[in-house]
């Protein structure tokens, strides 16, 4: 059930159009700071874009932090609050289930198309990032091969940033699961797939919201998106893995709560569409 | 022995306050042509959804070939193939990669004979040359055959199918029918929900009609159809046969007289003896469509404010 639902994903255009858009924002960025030269004040901006034209080998990390904040985030709870209700909108889900395949079968083989979209998306951007940063940005001869990451003036070997990289990757991906959790669970509540979508995002804006507010701050360790920004810990040296593990933590928790009454309630749930 | 390949008992469904299915209990069984009758909005499809456990039971049970449903009976719905409610499919695929995924999907099936059973499921309902384009491009009737050879796929034992000929022309519902019976004289049970008497008629022997959620009838189309007692007579001697049935004829139209009589075969022999000559003569029996029509009432989607004694 897991290939079927890998091939739906990975069958459907609107897949790649979404990951090629996902790659288009931090190139388009690329593109403006290599022409005009003018990068952001170290601590303004996306993170790492001062530092990124020293080093174009920096810019994977850089091109996340670009899409993080909303592109990202769509995009999965556009797929995620897909999985379900679009098979119901669509009627498929019906025909799904009397073959038959069992509902939680189903709801997990959704939740790893979706974990595996994030995985692909995310190390697509980065793989592009990576081609752009490096031919755009080239280090001038006779710098030091460190690349000097702008974070209290750490430098990192470049073997330590590539497997930094891949931390992050992964850590981004985790990230995302909260969203794609929220998104799943609703989708199993509607069959409109734009309302499970909108409905995800709402909760992320709202908690972006709290997280800047001191008058939430009894709440704010808990928000789905207070540590989503801790990944740039992993470019420190030594990594400082206190907000890191804090995130792994609630983003677990988030899954495991909702991914919990997504299953409660489409195993019992009336499918009616 | 034949076992029921579907029985119900007491099968209730509520939607809030909305009773879709009430007390229903049907006995469907092995090799039948069941049909399943009823106005819109009287039940049918969220019977179908029940048989079928994607809709849970407020009470009453479903067994389908003797498992309870839902529960140990969903193995059994690897053996059955449905249509409910219309066809449906991933628009962007291809009619084989649709089928190649729902096929992928269930239990059972290997993939190395996934093509075979893909493309003989195609062949069955007449798909066979649509090659690569996407479904989306697809005409009803062919997204209809589509959602035939779904339920087709690896040879079902029982056909739930729910309206199987809306969307297709005439020539369709012909093949269709036959397709259909052809794969009953092979031992496929047929159950058809449908609202189109004269597609039951043509194809079931056996039927049920639900009203307001309830079976007012279940019974065999041939005790149905039971005989009136009249017998419709065609002949060029008209005068001469009423003069001989004097008091038993009951209208004349013409060369056509309607008699009240128990016995087509004596009526026959006694006018032959007269020298009647005839031109037709037949036992009158209603309509599947009468009798449902008797049996239903007006059509359960008429929204009609009930005139009340004022």
């Amino acid at each position: 059930m897991i290939v079927v639902e890998l091939s739906k994903v990975f069958r459907r255009p609107r897949t790649w159009v979404t990951i090629g858009l996902l790659c288009l924002l931090p190139t388009v960025v690329a593109v403006f700071l290599a022409v005009t030269d003018l990068a952001p004040r170290p601590g303004e901006g996306p993170a790492f874009l001062s530092a990124v034209l020293a080093n174009g080998a920096l810019f994977p990390a850089a091109a996340l932090g670009i899409v993080l904040p909303l592109f990202l985030p769509v995009a999965v709870a556009v797929i995620a609050g897909d999985a379900v209700a679009g098979e119901a909108s669509g009627g498929t889900l019906r025909y799904l289930l009397v073959r038959p395949v069992g509902r939680t079968r189903l709801l997990f083989a959704k939740l790893v198309s979706v974990m595996a979209f994030l995985v692909v998306a995310v190390t697509a951007v980065a793989g592009t990032a990576y081609v752009i940063g490096t031919r755009l940005f080239v280090p001038q001869p006779g710098s030091p091969a460190e690349v000097v990451t702008g974070l209290s003036g750490s430098t990192l070997s470049p073997a330590q940033l590539a497997w930094r990289t891949v931390l992050v990757i992964l850590f981004i991906s985790w990230s995302m699961l909260g969203v794609a959790a929220v998104a799943l669970f609703l989708s199993t509540l509607t069959d409109s797939p734009l309302g499970a979508a909108l409905g995800a995002l709402a909760v992320l804006v709202t908690s972006q919201v709290l997280v800047t507010l001191d008058a939430a701050g009894s709440v704010k360790e808990y928000l789905p998106t207070r540590y989503w920004l801790a990944w740039v810990d992993f470019f420190r040296d030594p990594i400082l893995w206190h907000d890191v593990r804090n995130g792994v933590v609630v983003q677990g928790a988030y899954a495991a709560v909702l991914l919990g009454l997504a299953w409660a309630n489409f195993t019992t749930r009336d499918i009616t569409t | 022995m034949t076992e029921d390949v579907i029985r119900t008992r007491g099968l209730t469904k509520r939607f809030g306050s909305v009773l879709a299915v009430d007390d229903v209990s049907l006995d469907v069984r092995q090799g039948d042509r069941y049909g399943f009758l009823g106005p819109n909005g009287s039940g049918k499809t969220t019977t179908v959804r029940l048989l079928l456990g994607l809709v849970f039971a407020t009470s009453g049970t479903v067994e389908l070939m003797g498992a309870r449903m839902p529960g140990p009976g969903r193995a059994a719905l690897a053996d059955i193939g449905a249509l409910i409610e219309g066809p449906a499919a991933y628009g962007h695929l291809s009619a084989r990669a649709n089928l190649a995924l729902l096929d992928a999907a269930g239990p059972g099936g290997g993939r190395r004979t996934r093509r075979r059973r893909v493309d003989a499921a195609l062949e069955q309902v007449g798909l066979d040359g649509v090659g690569r384009r996407p479904v989306k491009a697809f005409s009803l009737g062919m997204r209809g055959r589509l959602g035939l050879a779904g339920a087709l796929l690896r040879t079902p034992r029982l056909l739930v199918l729910d309206e199987p000929t809306n969307g297709l022309d005439p020539q369709g519902i012909r093949e269709v029918r036959d397709l259909l019976l052809e794969l009953n004289r092979a031992g496929t049970t047929l159950f058809l929900s449908s609202h189109l008497l004269s597609e039951i008629e043509s194809i079931c022997t056996r039927v049920a009609v639900l009203q307001q959620g309830r079976v007012v009838a279940q019974d065999d189309v041939a005790a149905m159809r039971a005989p009136t007692g009249r017998v419709l007579v065609r002949t060029p001697d008209a005068d001469l046969a009423v003069a001989t049935l004097d008091g038993r004829v009951e209208h004349r139209d013409d060369d056509l007289i309607v008699v009240r009589h128990p016995s087509p075969p004596e009526l026959a022999a006694l006018l032959v003896g007269r020298g009647v000559r005839l031109t037709e003569l037949r036992e009158e029996r209603r309509t599947l469509e009468e009798v449902v029509l008797a049996l239903t009432g007006p059509g359960s989607d008429r929204v009609a404010t009930r005139g009340h004694p004022s």
